[in-house]
């Protein structure tokens, strides 16, 4: 089984995931390729003295909603499903490792240059790192969901099989997925890739539906979707069975399933788009629910 | 001594093994060189290119044991074109023709053929130990040829290569009456093995010690395994994702508690964090724990492990581990002596860890001498304490993942932390910096690093006297590499004959001109120097004033190598 990662990043629109207040950028890496001021899309602004003054634009438009072509490109989401040392983050620069000279290579998803041969990593360690990012969700959330499941580890064994361009630098490409919450007009994407497994998965739609970011308080004036958001509820989890809300996808068949039950890699390759789904709503899921609930386990789906 | 035998001063010898060691004695008069090439068994070439295969032969007639090193370091990152060299086939050749009595061959960053393993494997009866690192153009046929023809084969090690797999029927060619194996790692292939006959093959050899697995062998397996090897000094896990409210899972746990012999753990290349407790018996006793290819054990998980290995000496992790985490590991392994923590998300540009974290190891751990620490940025003050809480360091490699990067606090250059640490530790062999550097860092890395033999720079300096100082003031230099940095041909030419003290200089996107090169190839015939241009530019042959993207020089007997490829020109 090939992971079908969304048609190679075909499915580029510049929206953005947002940023939580600590500073742990997950950003969208996709540019639109044109600097369309006309088209406003659903960007969310981040502390902007976090980052160089490399687009002057930004500094000119702070008054209107940024999209992702304000900030710094080249920039790609993590694929690292730990929030724990984002302290550091915060206070660090978030520039990406992105230096100049004539001997940068261009990305292909036309993300800015990244130098050749930096950060100096062996190779083989590179490539390995890329491989693995998809693969290692598998298996964490194999270990805390799959208990009374009897089922064997599912290991995503094409991907090891796959060698990804051994010598070259190899950038990770995008997959979006719309997501719409109930009660929420507006939808929003979320790269896929990007999260990397269920966990990083839950928080970036946390951060994007449940949580108010104070920058977009002081940036925007008035949004519908803005005021449903503060309205809607404060619960941080989303998706542990103790909110109102569950997460569910469409897959490749036209049903709706509740997300989390298959291996991360079966499910890039089936998901088709998100829904965020009020509890009532998602009746005959309930049980499932509950039991999980009986488990300690943190955040997770 | 003129008055002692040959024999008694071989037996003598006997004693001495490092190859330094074995130079030096070389070197005292004509009858000890005579008797030290005769008798040297153990030979380690650090530029297969230095020197032919013949010429090493003539010298050491009882030669069995060669370590061999081909490409320059900087190839690890993809700066050295693909097809540059580096082969071994020649050297296997040579040996084969003059019946040398090879048993032992290890290689780094050399192009090893099928072909080479497989003459490889009929040409040395009581060949032994073969160790592959960073190695390339072999697939698994190559390594049916090794299992299947040396019978006495005891070690077998495979680190980071890249090896085409031809799926896993390689295992089975060793034959049923191999029973001699101590060393099995063939943890970076990436395809299906055949896990009946691995483990047949580990119940059959009772003096396995060191195994290390790769993705393809399951959870079942390593249970199996480890009941039948409780000996096992090294283990690397491969997959390690399983149910642990599974039968099988207990069972693995009765193993583990048996394995009290294990000292080095590794792998857990696809992991299910919750397992991981099972280990905690054998974590006590651990010396070497290499967590780097792991990135699914972090957060908790992970620091519970760490504080059960009080004993480590050598630990490499991924930068996950937050500064917070590698606090516990300051706090628990006392006995911390190389530390390496790698980023986890090379692509982001972004690092967990940052000069907190390398403070904290410093004042918890007093006897770290080696440090590879890829961090999200550093600051003087920094670097000034670890270097004085670390007096010891012998490597230290410190990488931004922003080159440039200033001082975190006070955007200053880092010239004056680096420059504590050359100052402070004394016995420093290896550097490698980053950050935002001036031609300062250079003048104290001149004056105090009397010992370092290896320097990486990269974007750093100001100009050519950043290159003098350490040309000039660096004695033991050995290996120079400089990358985007602004040194031209004033500081390339002005000590020409130090070259030939040292193994080799790399320079890539510097400010070095052809007609530099040109003017040190000439005065240097005992030098190889390298252009390497892939840019197809017919004109770049005759313009001197055109600066050169890629220069490798290095020492050589061998004259210009016959093997290089159109892009590289010797001049």
């Amino acid at each position: 089984m090939q992971l079908v990662l969304g048609g190679g990043g075909g499915v580029k629109t510049s929206s953005m995931s947002t940023v939580s207040g600590e500073g742990n950028t997950a950003m969208s890496s996709e540019d639109s390729s044109s600097p369309d001021e006309a088209e406003l899309e659903l960007g969310l602004g981040l502390s902007l003295g976090g980052f160089k003054a490399q687009q002057t634009a930004v500094k000119t438009k702070y008054a209107r909603i940024l999209t992702a072509k304000d900030l710094p490109s080249g920039v790609s989401t993590s694929s690292s499903c730990t929030s724990s040392s984002s302290s550091t983050l915060s206070r660090a620069n978030a520039t990406a490792g992105t230096k100049r000279s004539a001997d940068s290579v261009s990305a292909p998803n036309g993300a800015s240059s990244q130098v050749v041969g930096w950060p100096p990593i062996r190779a083989y360690r590179m490539n390995s790192m890329v491989n693995q990012a998809k693969s290692v969700a598998t298996e964490e959330y194999n270990s805390v969901i799959g208990k009374n499941k009897n089922n064997t580890a599912v290991l995503d064994k094409t991907n090891n099989g796959s060698n990804m361009n051994s010598n070259n630098f190899k950038v990770r490409t995008s997959f979006f997925v719309k997501v719409n919450m109930d009660g929420i007009a507006i939808g929003r994407k979320v790269d896929l890739n990007a999260s990397g497994c269920y966990e990083a998965l839950a928080q970036t739609l946390e951060d994007m539906f449940l949580r108010p970011i104070p920058t977009i308080n002081a940036m925007r004036s008035s949004a519908p979707e803005h005021n449903l958001m503060v309205d809607a509820t404060r619960c941080p989890k989303l998706l542990d069975g103790s909110s109102e809300f569950v997460l569910t996808y469409e897959d490749k068949e036209g049903d709706w399933m509740l997300v989390g039950d298959v291996p991360w890699g079966m499910f890039l390759s089936s998901v088709k788009r998100l829904r965020i789904m009020r509890r009532s709503e998602a009746t005959g899921l309930a049980p499932r629910l509950q039991e999980r609930n009986g488990r300690q386990r943190s955040k997770l789906i | 001594m003129n008055y002692f035998p040959d024999e008694v001063l071989e037996h003598v010898f006997d004693f001495v093994t490092s190859s330094r060691d074995r130079n030096a004695l070389s070197q005292v008069c004509k009858s000890w060189y005579r008797i030290e090439s005769s008798s040297r068994q153990k030979v380690f070439i650090g530029n297969c290119y230095a020197i032919s295969p013949e010429r090493v032969i003539e010298r050491f007639p009882a030669l069995k044991s060669i370590a061999l090193k081909g490409k320059p370091h900087f190839a690890d990152f993809n700066l050295v074109p693909h097809e540059w060299g580096g082969f071994v086939y020649p050297w296997i050749e040579a040996f084969a023709r003059n019946r040398v009595g090879l048993e032992e061959l290890r290689l780094k960053r050399m192009v090893v053929s099928d072909d080479s393993l497989e003459l490889l494997s009929r040409s040395f009866a009581n060949f032994k130990s073969l160790v592959l690192v960073s190695c390339e153009g072999f697939t698994t046929d190559g390594l049916a040829a090794i299992a299947a023809n040396c019978r006495c084969l005891r070690e077998l090690d495979l680190q980071e290569n890249e090896v085409e797999d031809h799926r896993g029927h390689w295992l089975s060619c060793f034959h049923d009456s191999h029973t001699s194996l101590v060393s099995l790692n063939f943890a970076c292939l990436k395809g299906d093995i055949n896990l009946g006959v691995l483990e047949r093959l580990v119940a059959r050899s009772p003096n396995l010690r060191s195994l290390r697995l790769n993705r393809a062998v399951p959870f079942d397996t390593l249970q199996k395994i480890l009941m039948q090897s409780p000996n096992l000094v090294d283990l690397g896990v491969g997959s390690y994702v399983h149910d642990p409210d599974s039968e099988t899972y207990d069972k693995l746990v009765t193993a583990i508690e048996k394995c009290k012999s294990v000292r080095s753990l590794s792998g857990f290349l696809d992991v299910a964090p919750h397992c991981l407790p099972a280990f905690h018996s054998i974590c006590p006793n651990l010396t070497s724990l290499n967590l780097s290819y792991a990135p699914g054990i972090q957060g908790g998980e992970l620091t519970k492990l760490i504080r059960h290995c009080r004993k480590l000496q050598r630990l490499w992790i991924l930068d996950c581990i937050g500064d917070k985490g590698l606090e516990v590991v300051a706090s628990t392994c006392k006995d911390l002596q190389e530390l390496r923590v790698f980023p986890s998300d090379p692509y982001i540009g972004h690092a967990a860890v940052t000069e907190e974290g390398l403070v904290a190891i410093s004042s918890g751990c007093p006897k770290l001498h080696s440090i590879l620490y890829f961090c999200q940025q550093m600051t003087n003050a920094a670097l000034i304490t670890v270097a004085k809480n670390c007096p010891n360091f012998i490597r230290f490699r410190l990488c931004i993942l922003d080159p440039t990067k200033p001082d975190a606090v006070t955007q200053q250059p880092l010239d004056e932390g680096f420059g504590a640490i050359v100052h402070s530790c004394r016995g420093l062999r290896r550097l490698s910096l980053t950050g935002l550097l001036t031609d300062q860092v250079f003048l104290y890395i001149g004056m105090y690093a009397e010992q370092l033999e290896m320097l990486s720079i990269a974007f750093a300096g100001d100009s050519d006297k950043g290159m003098q100082y350490v040309l000039n003031g660096c004695k033991r230099l050995r290996k120079l590499e400089i990358r985007d940095s602004p040194f031209g041909n004033g500081a390339l030419l002005m000590d020409v004959g130090k070259y030939e003290a040292m193994r080799s200089l790399w320079m890539s996107s510097c400010e070095v001109t052809l007609g530099g090169c040109k003017t040190l190839a000439k005065k240097m015939p005992r030098l190889n120097v390298e252009i390497m241009n892939e840019n197809e530019q017919t004109d770049f042959i005759f313009d001197d004033a055109q600066k050169v993207d890629k220069m490798y020089l290095y020492r050589t007997l061998a004259g210009q190598r016959k093997d290089a490829p159109d892009f590289v020109w010797t001049l």
